[in-house]
């Protein structure tokens, strides 16, 4: 072996040990915190646990008797259309008001800040303040409704509006994160294209049809993905305070029923099978996405 | 945001009537929606200057403007311990988060060593199922270490994302080659490299991202809520809820309290907004 060889070799693997060491905290703490819970989640559902550390080994009796439980069928319908109600709702919202705007006239950028600006707070403080807000009776909007001849809507009490009320709230919260992101989307969109589709006599909508939303495309998947993914793991700040999954467990999404089960019923290894039923389906959901869209690239950019 | 140059795709000749109406309609449009966005946080504040006599009332203004309300929740809850939990924890959780995210996007993105792209593509999996799914393994495994009703319980499973990683890393391989190549010749370690040349060139994306974990650490209720029961280590979030069930139905006491929670973050965003949008824009589209 030449000098110059045994340099290299030397150094290179001076380089990996100092690549282990540089990654080491992090690989640590996430095979402990993220990767091992993963795996976790799909095993505990075979074990009956207690909240004080009692485990015993029971098969598929959790998966048994989650399907001849109607709790978790009701949260698994509500979660359901939760999920195609706000997932669509989340992406026009978004991207009407980045399209809005995107547009140049005065004090955009303040509209903007103050479309936004509901994103920062937190889901507890936000549930607080439209619990405060939607007070039957007395909250400022039966306020509102009574003065133009309106009574008697009880938006947090009635099953049939409860999750249409929680629907329309999440997406006050988050709107202004999705439009952030179609914002970015829109503006690496070529100026040219538009003035070229003006010329040929395109109407703003062929315009839209034909140019913003081909281009747009891997911005939207990324925004169908990621918020489909955090409609289905998130809102349980915002149903713990804002409902407590009722009125008659009309909002009672599973991942409120997971938390129920486990931390507030003590059935840790129950609420386990629930939730691997969860990651699963969340796995098999953004599988078919990216296949669908042949690993999230699209064909003008391929 | 109010910095950024406008697209000019609703660009018309600048001056002609119709350009004008057309502004002035998006203007009347965008300041309706915009009204309608933050009035239930105007609402929020205004209500906590508000008597209990007078909080439910529809005027905007306090007819008796109070500071009682702040008074009294002070008073009753040790609300500044709860402030102060939350902002060591997520100051704890940021900076450790950056220092730790740093180091190993550093050595994915400038390293050569065997196996670097299967270690990539582990860390990037573990993006696909967020945390709330895992609460309960997460749970049995602090429970195992020994780590609830502790800051440790709430500080360290708070570390470890891969998202933060993810950008980092991003951030890096756009770098030039010719970075480290002086310093490499001249003898100096992967450290000094990573501490003198990387670290500082990655500050505006280490900022973006201590207002990012800042601000989610800050707003973070479920975990904490589940991981401790000791009120000495409630955080800000948990000690407005528990709160909140204590004082149902006084709502000027609530709105007061979750003011002081949610003002940390409004300031932040008044002050960060350019780096919160930043990092978003970078989360969406690299």
């Amino acid at each position: 072996m030449s000098a110059a060889t045994t340099t290299r070799t030397q150094r290179s693997r001076r380089e990996a040990r100092a690549a282990a060491l540089f990654l080491a905290p992090d690989a640590i703490g996430l095979t402990v915190f993220v990767a091992i819970p993963m795996l976790l989640s799909v095993v505990l559902g075979f074990f009956w646990i207690d909240g004080f550390g009692n485990v015993d080994f029971i098969g598929v009796d959790n998966y048994v008797r989650m399907a001849k439980d109607p709790q978790f069928w009701n949260s698994a319908r509500v979660t359901l259309i939760y999920l195609v109600t706000l997932v669509p709702l989340i992406f026009v919202v978004g991207l009407g008001l980045a399209l809005l705007v995107q547009q140049r006239f005065p004090a955009v950028g303040i509209i903007r800040s103050a479309l936004f600006l509901p994103y920062v707070v937190s889901m507890v403080v936000v549930s607080m303040i439209w619990q405060f807000m939607l007070t039957d009776r007395t909250g400022v909007i039966a306020t509102a409704l009574s003065a133009i001849g309106i009574d008697g809507i009880s938006f947090l009490g009635d099953p049939k509006l409860a999750l249409g009320t929680v629907v329309a709230v999440t997406v006050w919260l988050q709107m202004g994160y999705y439009m952030i992101i179609f914002l970015a989307g829109l503006q690496d969109i070529p100026g040219e294209l538009y003035e070229a589709a003006r010329i040929d006599g395109a109407s703003a909508w062929q315009r839209f049809r034909s140019i913003t939303l081909p281009l747009l495309a891997p911005t939207s998947f990324f925004v169908l993905l990621t918020s489909m993914v955090a409609v289905v793991t998130g809102g349980l700040d915002m149903i713990f305070v804002l409902t407590s999954g009722g009125p008659a467990n009309s909002t009672s999404l599973l991942i409120f029923y997971i938390y129920q089960q486990a931390f507030l019923f003590g059935d840790l290894g129950y609420a386990a099978a629930v939730g691997s039923v969860l990651v699963v389906f969340l796995l098999i959901v953004s599988a078919g996405m990216f296949l669908a869209t042949r690993g999230g690239r699209f064909s003008h950019d391929d | 945001m109010t910095t950024e140059t406008p697209t000019t795709v609703g660009r018309r000749r600048p001056g002609s009537a119709r350009a004008r109406r057309r502004s002035g309609l998006l203007l009347a449009l965008g300041i309706a929606l915009a009204l309608a966005t933050v009035f239930p946080l105007v609402w929020m504040v205004l209500g906590s200057f508000k008597t209990a006599q007078e909080v439910n009332s529809p005027s905007l203004i306090p007819e008796t403007f109070t500071l009682e309300n702040y008074a009294y929740v002070f008073s009753q809850v040790p609300f500044a311990r709860y402030l102060l939990n939350s902002f060591l924890v997520s100051a704890a959780v940021t900076v450790i988060a950056l220092w730790f995210h740093s180091m190993a996007a550093y050595a994915l993105a400038r390293l050569q060593f065997p196996g670097r792209e299967r270690i990539f593509l582990a860390i990037f999996a573990t993006m696909l199922v967020s945390a709330p799914v895992t609460i309960i393994p997460t749970f049995i495994i602090v429970r195992t270490l020994g780590m609830v009703d502790s800051y440790a319980g709430l500080v360290v499973p708070a570390i470890f994302n891969a998202f933060g990683i993810f950008l980092l890393r991003q951030f890096y391989v756009s770098l030039p080659d010719e970075l480290e190549e002086a310093a490499l010749v001249d003898g100096a370690s992967y450290w000094t490299i990573y501490w003198k040349i990387v670290l500082p060139l990655s500050r505006p994306i280490l900022a973006a991202l201590a207002v990012f974990f800042f601000l989610a650490n800050w707003n973070a209720f479920v975990w904490p809520m589940t991981v401790t029961s000791d009120p000495d280590l409630r955080m800000v979030q948990v000690g407005i809820q528990t709160f909140q069930q204590q004082y149902a139905a006084d709502w000027n006491y609530i709105l007061a309290a979750a003011t002081v929670a949610a003002l940390p973050t409004l300031g932040i965003f008044f002050v960060f907004q350019k780096q919160i949008v930043a990092s978003i824009k970078t989360s969406g589209l690299k």
